[in-house]
């Protein structure tokens, strides 16, 4: 019940939604009430709807998933007055490569996520609540269920939650092996029983969601800053921010820095202060080449335009994205070309194959940029690399493509010399065919 | 078709947790634990499953065929999953997965001969800070050299 | 009628119903926006991205199957940033599809080389290896294969939503996805090919069909099917005089694209190496081939005989033969030869319903009021079987306007899936089960009511006057077996009424023997069978001479004192009536040499017999049917057109008394047609062949 901490905490983050992390038994309720645990959501059932959602809207929380949407916004298009049943879903497929936040809000403070979906709930009307978490996270079910049972038990979950005649119930639901079920649209699908493929939007979840019903769905740490948003207004949370950026959030520092690890930073945090004071810096002393701001999907930055704030307005001007808050720290050691490569497989394998460029886009781009790895292609076909980006962005069906396209492009146009020397350098091997197919 | 009790009540909860006539959206996990208790998805267990959820058993071989955990080939006791993603894959993920080729003498998709290893390459497992990160069955080791993953096979190979 | 928008598509400003998508709107201006998974009809999907457009004031292109019209929307489909983008998705598309035209079945008429041709890039830029999987044989008549598919799922859709089947569904995702068959390496369907029509590449291929031809070297003649009596138009691809194919591409006829696996497939009877193609005259020791001229003078002697000695002949009649044919063999027998004794096998009660809703408009449904009618009742038939084509219109229907579908069957059908309300009860018992639906059937505006055999003679009198209580607009179709029953109907190919359903009392005949009658009877010199096959079940008592017009050496023409080669539909010019009235022209389009149509072989036997009975020629004869048979004054030039002409009403319907017991249907399944069936290799191949019925 008290989960060790992966890493040491950093003096310079800001603990809102991780202020459990580390205490003892942080996992349990009472830890969780001592610690002034569903108050938010006490307050909440004296709150009507409309103001709860007028709060949220307030913290000018966004969208902790990727996309950045202001979540306030999302749960004003739900129909309270339909007269459908309402879900509320947690997306935890955290799947974002360089992405490994929800799983430590889960881990160590899964009452929290429970007050965000009930707090959720309260505001749409909804009676039944599901987390949809990715397959290879089986311990953090049990950590949920634990944690679910508990909450049954002290009267927050049920048919009368503490008395009120609210009624809401959580069920954890296991997801089996599928990037794509992190978009909304395809996570539903999957939440059915079905293909995780994604569906045609609009209609969107807020009014046509599970089994097409209205439905409230956000991102694991999206539920996990509700409480405090409820618990001390969404103003303060908005102050700990940038204006239109909200709050704190979850930055993952994975790849070449001395510290890595999970830190709650305020909206706005400088890049290279994070990489250098929250993570220690760079590993062995050695120079910084490029970041990658928000998980796989985001364009890489280059070293030089990484002082920035990190919020989703400054990264997206800069060219980028803020993403899920993986931030992927690349020294000069790192091999571009072996890393668009690895980028493309991912996406590739991931593509679920239902709309053309996407399925075809991501195949193509694995197996040209595999050849330019290996030394046989034309300079020319570095162009055709991007020309294929190019045709795949804004075109596909959901933004998996997007996501396989945007860093790709971004790693030949930025690292284009690196590419160039491949093709320069004596062909090492003719290439196996079997190597390239997919397994 | 029986399964264990735990899996009965598993299932029982699974199916409960939707409304009535929505059965059907416990498929997914109910495929998952029911690989995880009989190793893989054999015929009857598709057939077992798709009786109980009264789905057609070919729209559930569409749903199997879908998601990369789900699979109808036996795998071995422990399935060794090495993550070599971007984060994993800059402190040497790769070079791990080679080394576990080698030690196992598997290459990814195989299994010893003994039944006791399989071997797969994975996509971003969530352990990116703490890489290079695999998963044994559903087990996370993190921060993984080839040295420590010696000994981790070593353990499993004498475990009961 | 809903509200109209008003947009404009490429500097068109044009008014379309709200709710049109754009990719419709846009065809109705005239202007085409190119899609693959888009279909009309069926679900959307926005797959395939070619039908991405640019919308004024939205950054990203659209796909134009999945937006619907807004007022003020300006939309461009000829930007240069929709010209790159359709030739992107055509290069994606090519990079694995395999480049294997020169072999493929589809090429000439693939979906994916017309795109290419007018949307494409000229040269391609794909050099990495494509990926392979082994062709599949999914049934006798369905081939996968895998690489060429472009995962439109169009076949998945028409399965699944057109057919109420679902036997194909997406395995595997990314680039290995393929569609599936529901039996893992088989098919267990309906066999109907709907997949393999549908199917805009060479993906999906026919087992009859595959490596036989190059689609530009047949001929294509636009007939209606031969088999059940929906009256499907078929388009059969035909090279030097052989069928190599049927399908409804072009979407005309009732059926628009439909056919089961009987129109599709089956016409191969007409090729079976049985065909007969001699006349054959029966001696002491079995058959000798003989002369026309010989079979011909033979016949009239014995039919002059029978005349003289007071009509002594009997027909029966076909249900495959055309209008024309069965009424000219009515009149040779009636006027020429002084016989009322005419019938064919009748396979349900539609005079009941004429005399029942006698000087009513609008009594009888057609095959379109199928897809429009708020409710539908089906009543005795397992109409997914007998009729897939009235079957899938009420699918249709119920998926497009969510007709309330009420079924009352002996056993389950597929119709139940879609069914409001499902009653199972003992053939006879219907309507007796109704009242249970009262109320329901009340509040809707109108209702159209499909009778099987079991409802017959008092009963649809008593159904009507049921319907009639209802106070709602309902429309009946009285549910007949073959291609052209209900065209034997109306031409009084019947003992009891003349053609139009006149009486008898106009001519001053009684009503003569029935088939089964004469088969007993003492009297009749001359039996004369014209497409039927009495004898399969049945005995001769009193051995009559024996005349047999057929395609095969049936049961029946095995004991023939002369047998007439005939031509079977596919080879004549003629017309039938659909189950639902609908008037259609048949198309020759197979050659078998020797072979002659029915009404040629009767025409010449009124010769040589010197009768007097005006023209025997197909369009002479539709022109005289269209003056003087009541429900066929319709409008000829459109049924030469290739229009399906709704027939009717029957100002003048005869006071018969039915024959009841003689009512009954054969209750084929998609995979029998009597005699005709067992001639078809591919439905006697098929495994789901022969099937039954009410198995849901």
């Amino acid at each position: 019940m008290s989960p060790r901490l992966y890493n040491e905490p950093s003096p310079l983050e800001v603990k809102i939604l991780t202020r459990r992390f580390g205490l003892p038994n942080s996992q349990s309720i009472d830890t969780y009430l001592a610690t002034g645990g569903y108050e938010a959501f006490r307050k909440a059932l004296e709150m009507t709807p409309e103001e709860i959602i007028e709060e949220v809207k307030a913290s000018n929380l966004r969208g902790r998933g990727g996309a950045g949407f202001p979540t306030g916004m999302k749960w004003g298009f739900v129909p309270r007055e339909s007269p459908l049943p309402k879900y509320v879903v947690v997306n935890a497929d955290e799947g974002e490569p360089g992405t490994c936040k929800d799983r430590l809000l889960m881990e160590h403070d899964p009452h929290q996520l429970l007050e965000g979906m009930l707090i959720a709930a309260r505001a749409v009307g909804a009676e039944r609540g599901y987390i949809y978490i990715r397959g290879e996270y089986r311990y953090l079910i049990e950590i949920l269920d634990r944690a679910i049972g508990e909450a049954y038990e002290r009267g927050f979950l049920g048919d009368n939650i503490l008395g009120t005649g609210m009624r809401f119930h959580v069920y954890t639901h296991s997801g089996a092996g599928s990037y794509e079920c992190g978009e909304e649209s395809a996570l539903l699908e999957s939440l059915e029983g079905k293909r995780g493929v994604p569906r045609i939007r609009p209609p969107f979840p807020a009014t046509a969601g599970l089994f097409q019903c209205p439905t409230v769905l956000n991102n694991v740490e999206t539920f996990c800053a509700i409480p405090a948003i409820i618990r001390d207004g969404g103003k303060a949370f908005a102050a700990l921010g940038t204006p239109r950026n909200g709050g704190t959030r979850l930055f993952c520092i994975s790849g070449h820095v001395n510290r890595p690890g999970v830190y709650e930073l305020p909206m706005g945090f400088n890049l290279l202060r994070m990489i250098h004071e929250v993570a220690g810096g760079v590993r062995d002393g050695r120079k910084l080449k490029a970041v990658i701001p928000g998980g796989s999907s985001c364009p890489v930055l280059k070293a030089e335009e990484c002082d920035l704030p990190m919020d989703f307005d400054s990264v997206a001007q800069a060219g980028s994205m803020l993403g899920s808050g993986g931030v992927v720290v690349m020294d000069e050691t790192t091999d571009m070309v072996r890393v668009a490569v690895r980028i493309a497989k991912f996406y590739q394998h991931e593509s679920c194959g239902w709309c053309v460029p996407c399925r075809e886009g991501t195949t193509w781009l694995r197996h040209l940029l595999t050849r330019i790895d290996q030394g046989i292609a034309k300079p020319s076909e570095l162009d055709l690399v991007v020309e294929i980006c190019n045709n795949m962005l804004g075109r596909t069906f959901c933004p998996l493509g997007d996501a396989a396209a945007m860093p790709i492009r971004s790693f030949v146009m930025k690292f284009r010399e690196e590419f160039e020397a491949r093709l320069r350098r004596p062909m090492v091997a003719v290439p196996d065919p079997d190597s390239l197919v997919v397994s | 078709m029986r399964f264990s009790e735990q899996l009965e009540a598993k299932f029982n909860q699974l199916i409960s947790a939707f409304p009535p006539g929505r059965e059907r959206a416990a498929l997914v996990p109910m495929l998952l634990y029911a690989q995880d208790e009989v190793g893989h998805l054999t015929p009857e267990v598709i057939q077992e499953i798709a009786g109980r959820l009264r789905v057609p058993v070919h729209e559930v071989d569409e749903v199997v065929s879908y998601y990369s955990m789900l699979t109808r080939k036996p795998r071995g006791r422990y399935h060794i999953q090495i993550c070599t993603n971007i984060s994993c894959m800059l402190l040497g993920a790769e070079q791990l997965l080679e080394h576990a080729k080698q030690r196992l003498g598997i290459d990814c998709g195989e299994v010893t001969p003994d039944g006791r290893f399989s071997l797969e390459e994975v996509e971003c497992i969530g352990a990116c800070c703490w890489g290079p990160a695999i998963q044994v069955n559903y087990d996370y080791h993190h921060w993984m050299t080839p040295e420590k993953l010696d000994r981790l096979l070593e353990e499993l190979r004498k475990a009961q | 009628m809903s509200k109209l928008v008003t947009l404009t598509i490429d500097g068109k400003q044009i008014q379309v119903p709200a709710g049109t998508l754009v990719i419709n709107a846009a065809k109705q201006a005239g202007i085409e926006i190119p899609s693959f998974c888009y279909y009309d009809g069926l679900s959307l999907q926005g797959a395939c991205r070619m039908c991405l457009v640019e919308v004024e004031r939205v950054p990203k292109l659209m796909t134009a199957c999945t937006l619907p019209v807004a007022e003020g929307m300006v939309v461009r489909t000829n930007t240069p940033q929709v010209i790159e983008a359709r030739k992107a998705m055509l290069e994606f598309l090519l990079t694995n599809h395999p480049l294997d035209c020169p072999v493929c079945d589809k090429g000439g008429e693939c979906e994916l080389q017309d795109m290419a041709f007018r949307y494409g890039a000229g040269e391609g830029r794909f050099v990495e290896f494509k990926y392979h999987v082994p062709e599949k044989q999914w049934s006798p008549v369905v081939y996968y294969d895998a690489p060429r598919c472009i995962l439109c799922y169009r076949c998945v859709r028409i399965c699944d939503e057109g057919l109420g089947v679902n036997a194909l569904g997406v395995v595997n995702r990314g680039v290995r996805s393929e569609i599936a068959p529901n039996r893992g390496d088989h098919l267990e369907c309906d066999e109907c090919g709907m997949c393999i029509d549908i199917c805009p590449v060479g993906a999906l291929t026919s087992g009859t069909y595959r490596y036989q031809t190059r689609p530009w070297e047949m001929s294509h003649v636009g007939t209606i099917c031969t088999f059940c009596a929906d009256g499907c138009k078929t388009t059969l691809g035909v090279r030097n005089g052989i069928i190599i194919r049927a399908n409804n591409r072009d979407r005309s006829g009732i059926n628009d694209e439909f056919l089961c696996i009987k129109g599709r497939f089956a016409f191969d009877f007409v090729h079976h190496p049985e065909r007969l193609t001699r006349p054959l005259i029966r001696t002491l020791s079995g058959f000798r081939e003989a002369s026309w001229a010989e079979a011909i003078e033979l016949v009239a002697e014995r039919f002059e005989q029978a005349r003289q000695q007071g009509g002594r002949i009997g027909l029966i009649g076909s249900t495959r033969t055309t209008n024309e044919e069965n009424y000219f063999l009515q009149k040779l027998l009636r006027q020429g030869l002084g016989s009322n004794h005419i019938d064919h096998r009748q396979s349900g009660d539609l005079v009941s319903l004429l005399m029942a809703t006698r000087g009513r408009e609008g009594a009888l449904a057609t095959t379109a009021d199928l897809y429009h009618a708020s409710g539908i009742l089906i009543l005795g038939a397992d109409l997914s079987q007998q009729h897939p084509l009235l079957a899938f219109q009420i699918r249709a229907n119920y998926r497009h306007h969510r007709a309330r579908v009420y079924v009352v069957t002996r056993g389950p059908v597929r119709e139940d899936q879609i069914a409001a309300r499902s009653l199972r009860v003992a053939p006879g018992q219907e309507l007796e089960a109704l009242e249970s639906l009262r109320t329901e059937l009340q509040g809707l505006p109108d209702l159209v009511v499909l009778y099987g055999d079991s409802i017959k003679g008092s009963a649809v009198a008593r159904l009507v006057q049921w319907c009639d209580s209802l106070a709602i607009a309902v429309r009946y179709v009285c549910l007949l077996d073959d291609a052209n029953s209900r065209g034997a109907l109306d031409m009084g190919l019947v003992p009891d009424w003349l053609p139009g359903y006149r009486s008898l009392d106009q001519m001053n005949l009684q009503p003569g023997l029935c088939w089964e009658e004469m088969l007993e009877s003492e009297e009749l010199e001359v039996l004369w069978v014209v497409g039927a096959n009495p004898l399969r079940r049945r005995h001769l008592k009193r051995r009559p001479w024996l005349v047999v017009q057929e395609l095969f050496l049936t049961e029946t023409a095995q004991q023939a004192d002369v047998v007439l080669p005939a031509a079977s539909a596919y080879e004549k010019r003629g017309t039938f009536t659909s189950v639902c009235g609908e008037l259609q022209q048949l198309q020759p389009a197979a050659q078998v040499p020797g072979a002659k149509t029915d009404l040629e072989i009767a025409s010449l036997i009124a010769l040589q017999l010197g009768l007097e009975l005006g023209p025997a020629d197909p369009d002479e004869l539709l022109g005289e049917i269209h003056r003087t048979v009541d429900g066929y004054n319709v409008d000829l030039p459109l049924v030469a057109a290739g229009a399906a002409v709704p027939t009717g009403p029957y100002p003048d319907v005869a006071a018969v008394a039915v024959r009841v017991d003689k009512i009954r249907s054969r209750e084929d399944t998609l995979f029998t047609a009597g005699s005709l069936g067992q001639r078809s290799q591919v439905l006697t191949s098929v495994r789901e062949a022969p099937g039954s019925l009410y198995r849901g």
